[in-house]
C-alpha cells in the first residue's frame, strides 16, 4: 500500500500539471493569443475561461505534494500500511471482472449491445459465478430479450446491433 | 394556511395512480438496494436515473420521475436494517449503527423484534422529518430569494468547506477530490466565452463535456461494485427470523420501549442531515451515541437494546429528508444521493434553488406530499414483505453484480446514445475503484461535479461585478459571514493539528 500511495500521488501530481497546462490553452480559432492569457482577470470581462480550472488544478498539485509529504513522514494510514495494494484475490478479481467489462465494451462494436450482454452474462455467470448451465442460459437469454423489448420496441431507443443488425430487421417488421 | 392548502393539494397529486404506483415501485427497489450489502441509495438512484427519462416522456413532467427517485431513497433507508440485523452486515453505511444492537437481538432469537422496531422507527423518523421539512423549507426558500451571485458562491464554498472541516477523511485527499470534481465539470465549452476547454487529446467526445451521469454511474455502478466484490469475498450466515403474525404483533406492541431512541433519532437526524458532508451515516451514529448517553439502561446497548435499533434507524430516515432541505431550497445537495437527485432535476429541465418554491409549486408540493405517502408505503411493504426481502438477500452476488454492470452500461447508453460515454463511464469506474483503495473520498467529487457548473459562473459573475475584487465575498451582509465560516471550517484541521502539537510538546516537557 505504501508504494502505491506515493506512485498515485506522483501520477495525480503529473495529471494536475497537465490540467494546468491544458487550462491555459488558447482558443483554436485564435492561435495568436499567448498560452495562459486566460487564467487571470481580463479587463472588462472578469476571469478568463482558464481561470477556474487552472487554479483548481494548482490546488490539486499542492494536494499531491501534501500527500507526498504525509507519505514521507508516514502520517497517513496508507503510508504506514503493510498490506499489499491488491492481494492475489484482488488482482485476479480485477483482471477477470475488469477484463470482462472491457471485453463487453469491445464486443458491443462487433455484435451489438444484445449480443454483448448475452456473451458477458455467460462469461460472468458460468465461468466466474460457477452457476449451472440452465440458470446461466435462462438469465443470459432473458436479459437481452427483455432489454430489446423495453428499449428498442417500447421506448424506441435503438441500441447498437453491430454485425447482428440483419437479424433484428424481421423483429422490427413484426413489432413496430 | 397557504402551506397547508398547498400540502394537501400536493398529497392529492402524489396519490394519483401513476405517482402512487411509482412510489410503490421506487420503495420496493429502494428496499432491495438498501438491503443488499454493497448497494445503497446512491447506487440505486444513480443507476436508475437514466430510466427516469422514460417516466418523464410518459408523464410529461418532472414530478413523477422525482417521486420515483425519492421513493428509492426512502426505501433504501428502510432496507439497510434488514441485512444489518439478519446478516450482521450493514446494507449501506447508513445502517452501520443498526448492527450494534440489531445483530445481538437477532442472535438471541429476537430478529422479528429488531426488524419491526427498525421499520416503525424509520417510519416515525421519516414522518417527523417531513413535518420539519414542510415547516422549514418555505421559510428558507423565501430567505434565499434575496441571495445574489456572491451569496450563492459563498454557500457552495461552505458546502465544500464542511467536507474539509467535518468530513473526517484525509484532508489533502478530500481537497483533491473536490478540485478534480470541479475541474472535470469544466470540460467542454465555456458557457461564458464559448471557448472549448480541456478537450483531452482533441477527442471530439469531450466537446459536450463529461456528463454527470457518466461519472455518477461510473463511480457508483462500476467502481463501488468492483470494490464490493473485492471486499465481500467471504460467505455470510443469515439468522433465521420467526415471522408469524403473533410475533409481528408482539413486536409492534413492544415498540413503546423504543420511543426514546426514536425521538432522539428523529430530531437529531434531521438537523445533522441538513449539513453537507454529514448526512445519514454520521446522523445515525450520533443518534446512537446520544441515545446510549441519555438512557437509563446504557449497559444494555450493544447487547440487544431496542432503543439502540430505533435511534439509528429513525435518524437515517430523518437525515435523508434533512439532506433534501438545502437541495430543494438553496440548490445545494447535502449528500451524494441528493447530488444525483439535484442533477436529475437539472436534466429534467428544472432550476433547483429558492425560485423552485415560487415558480414550480406544481413540482415542489406533490414531491413533499410524496414524502408522506412514501413513508406509509415503505413501512407497510417493509413489514409485510420481510420474508421476500430475506429471500432476495440469499441471491448470490455473482448474479447481482453482472446484472448491475449490464444495467449501468445500457443505462448510460440509453441516456445519451453515445458509445464514447459508455467507455468513459467504465474507465471512470476503474479509476474510482483504485482511488477508493487508497482512501480518496469519492463523495466530495460527486458533489463537486454537480455544483461545479453552478459555482463557476457565480464566481465569475461576482468578480466581474466587483472588477476582480475578492472582498465582495467578505463585505456583503450575508455572503461575508458565510465565507468567514467556510474559511474557518477549511482551517479547522490546521487548528486541531496545532492544538495536538502543543499538547504533545507539553506532555513531552512534563
Amino acid at each position: 500500500m505504501r508504494r502505491a500511495e506515493i506512485v498515485t500521488a506522483v501520477i495525480l501530481g503529473i495529471l494536475s500539471l497537465y490540467l494546468m497546462w491544458k487550462s491555459g490553452e488558447p482558443p483554436a480559432w485564435n492561435p495568436d493569443v499567448p498560452r495562459f492569457a486566460n487564467i487571470g482577470l481580463i479587463e472588462g470581462e472578469g476571469p478568463g475561461s482558464g481561470f477556474w480550472p487552472f487554479w483548481l488544478s494548482g490546488i490539486m498539485l499542492l494536494c499531491s505534494i501534501w500527500i507526498g509529504i504525509n507519505w514521507y513522514r508516514r502520517t497517513s494510514p496508507p503510508s504506514v500500511s503493510e498490506e499489499p495494494f491488491l492481494d492475489q484475490y484482488g488482482k485476479k478479481m480485477l483482471l477477470l471482472v475488469g477484463g470482462g467489462l472491457f471485453g463487453f465494451l469491445a464486443l458491443i462494436h462487433v455484435v451489438g449491445f444484445y449480443g454483448a450482454i448475452f456473451a458477458f452474462l455467460i462469461y460472468y455467470l458460468r465461468f466466474l459465478g460457477r452457476h449451472s448451465m440452465k440458470q446461466t442460459l435462462a438469465i443470459a437469454i432473458c436479459v437481452p430479450v427483455v432489454s430489446f423489448f423495453f428499449f428498442d420496441i417500447a421506448m424506441r431507443i435503438v441500441l447498437p446491433k453491430g454485425y447482428l443488425e440483419p437479424l433484428f430487421i424481421p423483429l422490427y417488421d413484426i413489432f413496430l | 394556511m397557504d402551506v397547508v392548502y398547498a400540502l394537501l393539494n400536493g398529497i392529492l397529486i402524489a396519490l394519483e395512480p401513476i405517482n402512487l404506483g411509482l412510489a410503490v415501485i421506487g420503495v420496493i427497489v429502494g428496499l432491495f438496494v438498501g438491503a443488499m450489502p454493497g448497494l445503497g441509495s446512491v447506487n440505486g438512484v444513480a443507476i436508475l436515473l437514466p430510466f427516469t427519462f422514460v417516466i418523464q416522456n410518459f408523464t410529461g413532467g418532472a414530478t413523477s420521475p422525482m417521486i420515483f427517485l425519492a421513493a428509492i431513497y426512502y426505501g433504501a433507508m428502510y432496507g439497510g436494517a434488514i441485512s444489518s440485523i439478519t446478516l450482521g452486515i450493514p446494507g449501506a453505511s447508513t445502517a452501520v449503527a443498526t448492527t450494534f444492537d440489531g445483530r445481538p437481538l437477532a442472535l438471541s432469537g429476537r430478529a422479528h423484534l429488531a426488524l419491526v422496531t427498525a421499520a416503525i422507527a424509520s417510519f416515525v423518523g421519516g414522518t417527523i422529518s417531513t413535518l420539519f421539512f414542510t415547516g422549514f423549507a418555505p421559510i428558507l426558500a423565501s430567505v434565499a430569494l434575496s441571495f445574489g451571485d456572491p451569496e450563492i458562491f459563498a454557500l457552495m464554498l461552505l458546502a465544500f468547506a464542511t467536507f474539509v472541516g467535518l468530513g473526517g477523511d484525509d484532508i489533502p485527499k478530500t481537497i483533491f477530490s473536490i478540485c478534480i470534481g470541479l475541474v472535470l465539470a469544466t470540460v467542454g465549452f465555456d458557457i461564458v466565452s464559448g471557448e472549448p476547454r480541456l478537450i483531452f487529446f482533441d477527442i471530439t467526445g469531450f466537446t459536450h463535456g463529461i456528463r454527470f451521469l457518466v461519472l455518477a454511474i461510473g463511480v457508483y455502478g462500476i467502481g463501488e461494485m468492483i470494490w464490493t466484490i473485492n471486499t465481500s469475498r467471504y460467505g455470510n450466515t443469515m439468522t433465521s427470523v420467526d415471522l408469524r403474525a403473533s410475533k409481528i404483533w408482539e413486536a409492534i406492541r413492544n415498540f413503546k420501549d423504543a420511543w426514546r431512541g426514536t425521538a432522539i433519532g428523529s430530531s437529531l437526524g434531521f438537523f445533522v442531515g441538513i449539513l453537507p458532508a454529514a448526512g445519514a451515516t454520521p446522523g445515525s451514529l450520533m443518534s446512537y451515541g446520544v441515545a446510549k448517553l441519555t438512557s437509563s439502561k446504557p449497559e444494555e446497548f450493544g447487547k440487544g437494546s431496542v432503543d439502540g435499533v430505533a435511534a439509528p434507524e429513525a435518524a437515517n430516515n430523518s437525515a435523508s429528508t434533512g439532506a433534501m432541505l438545502p437541495m430543494m431550497t438553496l440548490g445545494i445537495p447535502g449528500s451524494p444521493t441528493t447530488a444525483v437527485l439535484l442533477a436529475g432535476m437539472v436534466i429534467w429541465g428544472l432550476q433547483p434553488g429558492p425560485l423552485l418554491f415560487t415558480e414550480q409549486p406544481d413540482f415542489v408540493w406533490p414531491l413533499i406530499g410524496s414524502f408522506y405517502i412514501s413513508n406509509f408505503v415503505a413501512v407497510a411493504i417493509n413489514i409485510a414483505f420481510i420474508p421476500i426481502f430475506l429471500w432476495m438477500l440469499r441471491m448470490p452476488f455473482t448474479i447481482l453484480a453482472p446484472l448491475i454492470f449490464v444495467l449501468s452500461l445500457v443505462g448510460t447508453f440509453a441516456a445519451y446514445q453515445n458509445l464514447f460515454d459508455v467507455w468513459l463511464m467504465v474507465i471512470v469506474g476503474m479509476a474510482a475503484f483504485f482511488l477508493r483503495i487508497l482512501d480518496y473520498p469519492v463523495a466530495p467529487a460527486v458533489l463537486a461535479i454537480v455544483l461545479g457548473p453552478i459555482a463557476e459562473p457565480k464566481l465569475r459573475q461576482s468578480l466581474l461585478f466587483s472588477d476582480g475584487d475578492f472582498s465582495i465575498f467578505f463585505t456583503r451582509p450575508i455572503a461575508g459571514p458565510i465565507t468567514v465560516i467556510a474559511i474557518i471550517l477549511i482551517l479547522l484541521p490546521l487548528f486541531k493539528y496545532i492544538r495536538d502539537r502543543l499538547r504533545a510538546s507539553k506532555t513531552g516537557a512534563a
